[in-house]
């Protein structure tokens, strides 16, 4: 069982004089503190899990969330920031004495600046929409996690989302020009800007991916690019997850980066053909899509050279899109992947482990054992391109154990991701999911830097407490504490 | 003290009692403001650990010559894809340096546009903390957000907060060929309105750069037959000079990420200015007499050479001004890098203390008390 840190019974028992104040912050409608109101914040996209909040707020100016920080954090209340509620890792999974601040009415985009090819945006926008505000003039913002039409961009930020184009067009922390943010003591600073280059520490840097640890971000100016002349999808099966592999690695060392390159195994491609009917091949033991885009011209040639390299790696059958239809149909299976196999099985568990691709024969070999061990099935999708692996783990968990033996083979295959070289999660975040895996990826030492980080911005430890790290830190004042002599420091501090 | 690997590093900076002034290859010694404390030699970190070209993944010694790096890569048709620039000519060293001093200046050259700076490259690295303590920071994998960024927020820190021993860059394919398309000088407003537009064409343009007195370059990369695709498409938007073919192209852009027109000695300041591109007529509009320029990324970044008396921060709303070549007694009263707020200078205060708590790298090397 998850254990959180635990809850501070004298914040509870202010309970109504917390609403009260933080009703002199926002119009009182926008404190949320009846139970059936507060039902739909209780668990976020890792359903697993939930906790009531003690209270929610949802503020709407970058001011109300200053003062709400800065109440909180002269009275000692945690604050669980949220955006659309759709991490994958339990990132903005409630506390039970903590203040769920509810990103969602800071819903608009605040200045579209295709001169300098950026956008301005509050970070409730959905990652969609910041597309949808500017594909008529050609324009697009690339990063396109599969939650895309729900997960808003200070979401995307917080867990530094990626997506199936992240190989060539790069993740959320590659695509963001600029953040203002406010600090837990309600101070508001700005980094970067409409222009790539930072005074001083690349803040920006740290802040995205850190899982709402550092501070609440109130504005985001995230980078446009324009939109590919056109895009075509090669279907590949392979014989076996070793040619398959090599297939990839090859296309890499021709110097091709496609926009796309995702693997399927037998699982995965059976699941998916029998929900979408894409026309997958199911004599094949893997498949590849290989998306190339740009210039038409490019597009075929590299196509070419594609389905060469496929050939030449024993493809037992090669499919090239001739229309967006027939692209569009090439990946309908991908990314219907999580719900077909939601179809053949009352639960499943998504993990996201990223490896070194090499190593994927090894580790696909080692799963099928450990699936043997755990009794359960699983099923991969793979950004083939980036080593990043999606097992789903299928379980039924109104049968007696399973939830907990799907939560011990996945802890199994994360640590058999960072034994050979790999890490615990390529996309989703640590969250609560993976927390009590991180000792696996790094020692005490390394895990206390990274701590200390958080003291330099949270020293109070208010924000998202319980998440990312399986222990708290005792900040000395500015941050200025001195370990010494190798011993683990504050060998006290409980761990959750 | 010149430490020979991790561990005898490591124990150095734990027995220290005063500062160090942090070095690679010496090559960039002169950015930043002076520091007078004891030097520490990272030299003996160098030579290459892992090359994987079919994974995307280099590591090696943080005082792996860059050249010598780079020549590596170009064996396998692939690159630093951040271009890091050379500024041997304008600094007055004696090469490019070395990978681990173009993450602590999070170098960046023309191709930022499309490709990024050191920061959006780096994936990994082992370092040794101000407290003597060995530090892994991310992975050998190209896709990774376990726990904080660590290994991008080195990028840009010159030397300040930790040590590095070792880094990860993702690396990626060499473009096959390049051309460049020319467009005649109309001046800098009319040079960055044409860079926006053609920037939102489909000619995927990677590097765009505006020299007065010569006009406004857009470099093309890609595979032969789409670079011929795309120059057309250049072409047809706009009124195309003259197109360099690739040879002249690759020199042009060296030339320019290396900022060999102000190269010579001189009296002037050299200044490296980075703001929004649609903002930088109105910066240039308001120079001094004698004052010389050229542009890059499109007009974000000016190169700018100008006399001491000249404060370019007067005149930049938004942006970020360095001071990148000036004189050591200049650079020991100047602010060299741009001034930050007192919050952001608070908490970079603080940051920097959770690295180096003793304050033994580099110190006041960015800002006064950093």
């Amino acid at each position: 069982m998850l254990r959180m840190p635990e809850a501070d019974q004298s914040v509870l028992a202010r309970r109504g004089e917390i609403a009260a104040a933080l009703r002199q912050i926002v119009p009182a409608a926008s404190v949320i503190d009846s139970a059936i109101q507060m039902r739909p914040y209780e668990s976020d996209g890792l359903t697993a899990y939930k906790q009531m909040p003690m209270l929610v707020v949802l503020p709407e100016t970058t001011a109300q969330v200053s003062a709400i920080l800065k109440y909180a954090h002269a009275n000692n209340i945690k604050l669980v920031p949220r955006g659309a509620g759709t991490s994958l890792s339990g990132g903005a999974l409630p506390l039970e004495d903590g203040i769920l601040l509810g990103m969602a009415k800071f819903s608009k985009v605040l200045d579209i600046d295709f001169t300098n090819r950026c956008c301005v945006v509050q970070p409730g926008v959905t990652n969609l929409a910041i597309t949808k505000a500017v594909e008529h003039e050609g324009f697009y913002y690339a990063p396109d996690p599969s939650s895309q039409i729900a997960c808003t961009i200070g979401g995307n930020v917080a867990e530094n989302s990626g997506g199936v184009h992240c190989l060539k067009y790069g993740l959320t922390t590659n695509n963001i020009m600029g953040l203002e943010m406010v600090l837990i003591t309600g101070e508001v600073i700005r980094l970067g800007g409409k222009f790539t280059e930072q005074a001083g520490y690349d803040l920006l840097g740290v802040m995205i991916g850190s899982e709402g640890l550092l501070g609440v971000v109130t504005e985001v100016t995230v980078r446009i690019i324009t939109k590919p002349e056109t895009a075509r999808a090669a279907l590949i099966g392979f014989p076996s997850s070793v040619s398959a592999g090599q297939c990839v690695a090859d296309i890499i060392s021709a110097g091709i980066i496609p926009g796309g390159m995702e693997m399927m195994d037998k699982p995965a491609i059976h699941a998916a053909e029998a929900f979408v009917k894409a026309g997958y091949p199911l004599d094949v033991e893997a498949l590849l899509i290989v998306e190339l885009d740009g210039p038409q011209v490019e597009v075929d040639d590299l196509l070419a050279r594609v389905e060469k390299i496929a050939l030449a790696n024993k493809s037992k059958t090669l499919r090239i899109s001739n229309s967006e239809t027939e692209r569009n149909l090439f990946w309908a299976g991908r990314k219907a992947a999580f719900p077909a196999v939601g179809r053949i099985s009352p639960d499943y568990m998504c993990m996201d482990g990223t490896i070194p691709r090499k190593k994927l024969p090894e580790v696909l070999a080692g799963m099928a054992k450990l699936s043997k061990k755990h009794g359960l099935a699983v099923a991969n999708v793979f950004h083939a391109g980036d080593g990043n692996l999606h097992p789903l783990i299928l379980f039924d968990a109104n049968k007696e154990g399973e939830l907990a033996s799907a939560e011990a083979f996945g802890a199994d295959i994360l640590r058999l991701c960072v034994k050979v070289g790999g890490v615990l999660t390529g996309e989703h975040g640590v969250g609560v999911e993976k927390r009590d895996l991180m000792d696996t990826m790094f020692n005490p030492t390394e895990m206390d830097q990274q701590l200390r980080i958080k003291c330099a911005f949270d020293p109070k430890n208010l924000l998202n407490p319980g998440k990312v790290y399986p222990t708290l830190h005792a900040c000395a004042e500015q941050g200025r504490m001195i370990v010494r002599g190798g011993a683990l420091p504050h060998p006290d501090l409980p761990r959750f | 003290m010149k430490p020979r690997d991790d561990k005898d590093l490591a124990e150095a900076v734990r027995a220290a009692k005063t500062p160090f002034e942090v070095l690679g290859l010496e090559t960039k010694r002169s950015l930043g403001r002076p520091i007078e404390a004891e030097k520490l030699s990272l030299a003996a970190f160098n030579g290459i650990i892992a090359y994987e070209p079919e994974e995307l993944i280099l590591e090696c010694g943080a005082a792996s010559k860059l050249s010598d790096v780079e020549k590596m890569l170009a064996q396998k048709n692939q690159m630093l894809a951040f271009e890091p620039p050379n500024f041997s000519n304008l600094l007055g060293s004696k090469h490019a340096g070395s990978i681990g001093g173009a993450l602590a200046c999070n170098l960046a050259g023309p191709r930022r546009l499309k490709a990024g700076a050191a920061r959006d490259h780096i994936l990994g690295l082992n370092a040794v903390n101000g407290q003597g303590e060995i530090i892994r920071a991310g992975a050998r994998v190209v896709k990774n957000v376990t726990g904080y960024d660590v290994p991008r927020l080195m990028a840009g820190s010159f030397g300040t907060m930790m040590v590095f021993t070792s880094v990860i860059f993702k690396v990626l394919p060499k473009p096959e060929t390049e051309q460049t398309c020319v467009l005649r000088d109309e001046g800098p407003a009319k040079a960055v309105a044409q860079m926006a537009e053609l920037l939102a064409t489909g000619a995927e343009i990677s590097s765009a750069a505006y020299v007065p007195k010569q006009g406004t370059y857009l470099r093309i990369e890609g595979i032969a037959a789409s670079v011929k695709a795309r120059v057309a498409m250049v072409q047809a938007a706009a009124q195309v000079q003259e197109v360099l073919k690739v040879a002249h192209s690759r020199n042009l852009w060296r030339e320019l990420r290396d900022v060999m027109p102000f190269a010579a000695e001189g009296n002037k300041q050299i200044w490296r200015i980075v703001l929004p591109p649609s903002e930088a007529p109105a910066f240039l509009s308001a120079l001094p007499d004698g004052a010389e320029y050229f542009l890059d990324w499109a007009g974000s970044l000016i190169w700018l050479a100008a006399d001491a008396k000249f404060n370019p921060r007067a005149q930049l709303p938004n942006g970020v001004a360095t001071l990148f070549r000036a004189s050591a007694e200049s650079r020991a009263t100047a602010e060299v890098f741009h001034p930050l707020s007192p919050e952001l200078a608070a908490l970079s205060s603080r940051v920097k203390a959770a690295f180096d708590p003793k304050g033994l790298f580099n110190p006041g090397k960015m800002y006064k008390g950093i």
